[in-house]
């Protein structure tokens, strides 16, 4: 028989309380909101799945819902192959290597509001930079006015904000290849393309399984930029699952259905990484199936 | 296939002064076309500096590169026509091992039915023909050394076929295997090949001329019983052989060679008015000598070591403590023990004579 130990629990009982007060009494409070309808502090009334239903029907939560996985899925097409040509083109050594590094970097190292309030100026048309451009050059270019304007805008902020980090995993992914891969693909005739295609691209895989993992859930969660940028608008068309949950909640003081929408948006994110970390590990280890040599 | 001369050198750094910035000192030399040679050195002797010029993965700092007398000194590998084969295996990941084999040809646009021919030739002869359609990166390192080879084997009319100690990483009976398949491969196909290594046995065995090198020198090009017989350089008889050959401080003066205060032969001519020289002799060619014969010095035995089929017995020789001979006794005949004073005749036509610049003077001397 296994020898028990009983003073064990004792040891994880930091653990347990510190995860406690940080994780699961809030997630269970949220949980306590969603099945709930809160009247006033002394009245609430248990209704079940109710809230639940009623959010599933919501058509404003659908349409955030499917403009978030539009704008996800849209930053991780920009950003991820721009990233990859940003790291292909950065020098590889001396002190431009240095320099290019610390200039790339520097978008990461600016807060997400600050982010959206140099959005916010950059895209006016009578004082910003890149709004004024544009209107100089003829186009009726609003990110208030226009809806497309805006989603264009916040996407461009975001790929502004984040390719640089796509751009730093691969830089470091490119440098850790043997020369030797290189040597052998010249001797072996290779293109540019071929050396990009069967070299380049197969050893970045594990920097790209991170990079379109962190950038996915980023994107996913997104909040802060497009709130200060556009405040959700013009309309509904910048309000992403996370802003339309704060209207709901902060906003409206609707804690019963903004309870339930943030437990099904918890369950998506968990089940969307948990897909595409599965299909991408399935992906870096068909590769090394076949048995020995 | 071609000629290939060389008459370089190089540094990695700019402005090399000193011969140390050197990683190749300023040589000449020629590869026929056909011949199967080998870069034999320690580690940072510059072999594989080589190697890369006559590849043009490196470009010399001084000097050209011709084959077939055509200057290529600025071409790339690709426009050389060159194969290389590297110390670690080099794959494709994403490929199967046919696809590995049939990139080099794939890439200049051979017709897919060659391609074919030739994956399946090559296959063949590296034993792969199993694992064809299997993905290369999951295969054991020796299986992914062999699709390295056999990439560089696969085109038929490359100048030259190099490899940078392409056995490093293979079991040591699987590298006789290869090593004879190497050669066969040469035999058949009569391909310039150009083999990198440290190993002796693999150099000699391999190879039709050795090119031993030193501190980004060539100091002798030959066969293997040229470079056992005829070390041009002290460093060829320390390099070659097993265990290397002996040099002892001798002095050549008017009455003759002298070795330890005692005289051992009339200095050969070449060596006269040379005072201090270096003599060396093989321990294979070391014989037991009576006591106070003529040409013979007097050792004691430090150590005498059973090897299986002979004798190792080291002897210092007068009071200087880094005067050693050792000396490769047959186990049939009489062998000193340690402790034991011993005779040995230590001159012969087969004995080398280096002078201050370590290089050989003149060979044979009598007693």
């Amino acid at each position: 028989m296994k020898p028990v130990n009983q003073k064990a629990w004792l040891l994880i009982l930091p653990v347990v309380v510190c995860v406690a007060f940080s994780a699961i009494l809030p997630l269970m409070t949220v949980v306590n909101y969603s099945v709930q309808d809160i009247i006033s502090p002394e009245r609430r009334v248990f209704v079940g799945t109710e809230w639940f239903k009623s959010v599933m029907r919501d058509d404003d939560l659908q349409g955030a819902l499917l403009r978030q996985i539009g704008f996800s899925v849209s930053v991780l097409l920009v950003e991820i192959p721009l990233g990859i040509l940003l790291a292909l083109s950065m020098p590889a050594k001396g002190w431009k290597a240095s320099a290019v590094l610390v200039l790339v970097a520097i978008s990461l190292l600016i807060p997400w509001n600050v982010v959206g309030t140099i959005w916010q100026i950059y895209g006016r048309t009578d004082i910003g930079l890149f709004g004024a451009a544009l209107a100089r050059l003829g186009f009726d270019y609003s990110y208030t006015g226009h809806a497309a304007h805006a989603w264009l805008t916040v996407l461009l902020m975001d790929v502004w904000h984040w390719t640089p980090l796509v751009a730093l995993l691969c830089y470091a992914g490119l440098r850790a290849i043997p020369d030797a891969y290189y040597q052998a693909a010249s001797i072996d005739g290779a293109s540019k393309f071929a050396v990009f295609r069967y070299i380049q691209l197969p050893k970045l895989r594990g920097v790209l399984m991170i990079a379109v993992l962190l950038r996915f859930m980023d994107s996913f969660m997104i909040y802060t930029e497009p709130f200060v940028l556009t405040g959700g608008g013009p309309g509904n068309a910048t309000t992403f699952l996370s802003q339309y949950l704060t209207q709901k909640a902060v906003g409206q003081f609707d804690l019963g259905p903004a309870a339930a929408f943030s437990l099904i948006y918890f369950l998506i994110i968990l089940l969307l990484c948990f897909v595409l970390y599965n299909w991408m590990q399935r992906v870096g280890t068909a590769d090394k199936e076949p048995g020995h040599g | 296939m071609a000629k290939i001369d060389l008459d370089l050198a190089h540094a990695y750094k700019p402005n090399p002064r000193s011969d140390e910035d050197y990683a190749l000192l300023p040589l000449k030399m020629s590869f026929a076309d056909g011949g199967a040679y080998a870069l034999l050195g320690p580690s940072g002797c510059g072999k594989t500096t080589l190697l890369n010029i006559v590849s043009g993965l490196v470009k010399p700092s001084q000097g050209s590169v011709r084959f077939d007398g055509v200057e290529v000194t600025g071409r790339t590998p690709q426009q050389r026509n060159i194969a290389q084969v590297f110390q670690f295996p080099v794959i494709y990941d994403t490929m199967t091992v046919a696809e590995n084999l049939a990139f080099p040809l794939r890439n200049r646009g051979v017709a897919p039915e060659r391609i074919a021919k030739r994956v399946g030739q090559v296959a063949e002869m590296l034993e792969l023909s199993g694992q064809l359609n299997q993905r290369a990166a999951g295969l054991a390192a020796d299986a992914k050394q062999k699709i390295s080879l056999g990439r560089g084997l696969v085109r038929e009319d490359v100048s030259a076929v190099l490899f940078d100690e392409p056995l490093t990483v293979i079991d040591p009976h699987l590298k006789w295997q290869l090593r004879r398949k190497l050669k066969q491969i040469h035999h058949e196909l009569r391909l310039t090949l150009i083999y990198v290594t440290h190993d002796q046995v693999e150099a000699l065995t391999f190879a039709e001329q050795v090119v031993v090198m030193t501190r980004g020198r060539a100091v002798q090009i030959g066969s293997a019983s040229e470079l056992f017989d005829r070390p041009q350089h002290t460093f060829v008889g320390h390099f070659i052989g097993s265990p290397g050959m002996n040099f002892l401080p001798a002095e050549a003066g008017d009455d003759g060679l002298r070795v330890a205060g005692r005289r051992v032969a009339a200095a050969p001519a070449a060596l006269h008015g040379l005072g201090p020289v270096t003599l060396g002799i093989r321990p294979e060619y070391v014989t037991l000598a009576t006591a106070e014969a003529e040409g013979a010095v007097r050792g004691s035995v430090t150590r005498a070591q059973d090897i299986g089929t002979y004798w190792l017995v080291t002897a210092q020789i007068g009071d200087d403590a880094s005067s050693v001979v050792r000396a490769r006794l047959s186990s049939h005949g009489p062998v000193p023990k340690a402790g034991e004073a011993v005779w040995l005749h230590i001159v012969g036509p087969r004995t080398c004579f280096y002078g201050a610049d370590q290089s050989l003077v003149v060979e044979g001397a009598a007693a």
